[in-house]
């Protein structure tokens, strides 16, 4: 049985290097640059990417949801926030979750 | 680039306010993934402690699934270990353009060094957005005390879920895990202004689940990579033409 502590140890030092490497080179970049623009579009195509997979093709307990039941509750999520109150975040992310809930309970 | 359009007078205002608008939509939604968090941890028999260094330490939520899923199933600690790394490569990019936009004279690189960790894609995307709006000197206390409260809130969370998962049904686990992507796919579509940012994030999510088929563990870096450079190319493009 390996110890979860050594576990958590190691993934923080996998996930800080990025970390400091990020600060090493923001050392040398210009925010106003053309290679600023290009990091800035990487980021958001990461962040992007991550978000979608975990929609698309999630690990763990939501995976236990067909991709229909999901897509269903990030649409009513997208209509409540975008078209039905002004960017209300909180509005649009309860209805996600309560629309997840609610289909999950029905199938 | 933006002209400061907000100044809050001091360093230590600045912090006070990036802390006072932390708390609300982002924290909340936060604090509901990192319960269900702590939930899951407890029934995969991690102890407290062990959870609440995880959410201080790691700080990154979709890592700190990975880990639970992969020892879950028992899976090489080196797999493990690489698993997480590449999951978090995006904070190489998401790192670099923040501390590009928050870099002073005023703060040492140890003050830099120690905000990275603090650095997870909620706070990041209220500072980026904030940034350009804040005079140079704000911006980096703004960011520590937006993602402080975030930061201390979500293990707090994580204890919580800790306690409180004998009492939650699996629908209840499922809706606070659900929380997060919708948040993050919320405050991205609509906090993202630049033309060329939001080609990026409909670049990113399509080419995201296409690199998952092909290779799992590469997907990240190879999706923002190759998504990334093809939406700046397009901006380039799009603007020369």
């Amino acid at each position: 049985m390996r110890d979860p502590l050594l576990l958590v140890l190691a993934c923080a030092a996998g996930t800080y290097v990025w970390r400091a490497l990020g600060v090493a080179v923001a050392g040398r970049l210009d925010p106003n640059g053309e290679v600023f623009t290009w990091m800035a579009c990487v980021a958001l195509a990461m962040v992007a990417g991550l978000v979608s997979r975990m929609l698309i093709e999630p690990v763990g307990v939501l995976a236990t949801t067909s991709l229909g039941v999901r897509l269903a509750a990030t649409a009513c999520g997208l209509v409540v926030y975008f078209v039905m109150t002004r960017r209300n975040l909180l509005a649009g992310v309860l209805t996600g979750c309560v629309v997840i809930a609610f289909l999950q309970s029905l199938s | 680039m933006d002209e400061p359009t907000i100044n809050y007078q001091t360093p230590r205002a600045a912090l006070a306010a990036g802390a006072r608008e932390a708390v609300g939509a982002p924290l909340a939604v936060l604090a509901a993934g990192y319960v269900g968090y702590g939930a899951l941890a407890s029934g995969f028999d991690f102890p407290l402690h062990v959870i609440v260094a995880s959410s201080l330490l790691i700080w990154a939520l979709p890592g700190q699934l990975i880990m639970l899923e992969m020892h879950a199933v028992s899976a090489q600690l080196v797999l493990i270990i690489l698993a997480v790394s590449l999951s978090a490569s995006r904070f190489l990019p998401m790192t670099t353009v923040l501390m590009a936009l928050m870099r002073n004279p005023r703060y040492s690189s140890w003050q830099m060094y120690a905000s990275a960790q603090l650095i997870a894609m909620t706070c990041w995307v209220a500072a980026v957005n904030r940034c350009p709006q804040v005079p140079a000197e704000q911006r980096l206390p703004y960011f520590v005390g937006f993602a402080l409260v975030c930061w201390l809130g979500s293990t707090a969370a994580s204890v919580v879920g800790y306690f409180a998962a004998g009492a939650m049904s699996e629908l209840v686990k499922l809706a606070l895990v659900f929380m997060n992507p919708i948040y993050f796919l919320l405050i991205l579509a609509g906090e993202t202004r630049a033309a060329s940012g939001r080609l990026a994030l409909v670049a990113g999510a399509v080419a995201g689940p296409v690199a998952y088929a092909l290779a799992p563990q590469w997907s990240v870096l190879a999706a923002g990579f190759v998504g990334g450079t093809a939406a700046y190319a397009l901006h380039r493009w799009s603007r020369r033409a």
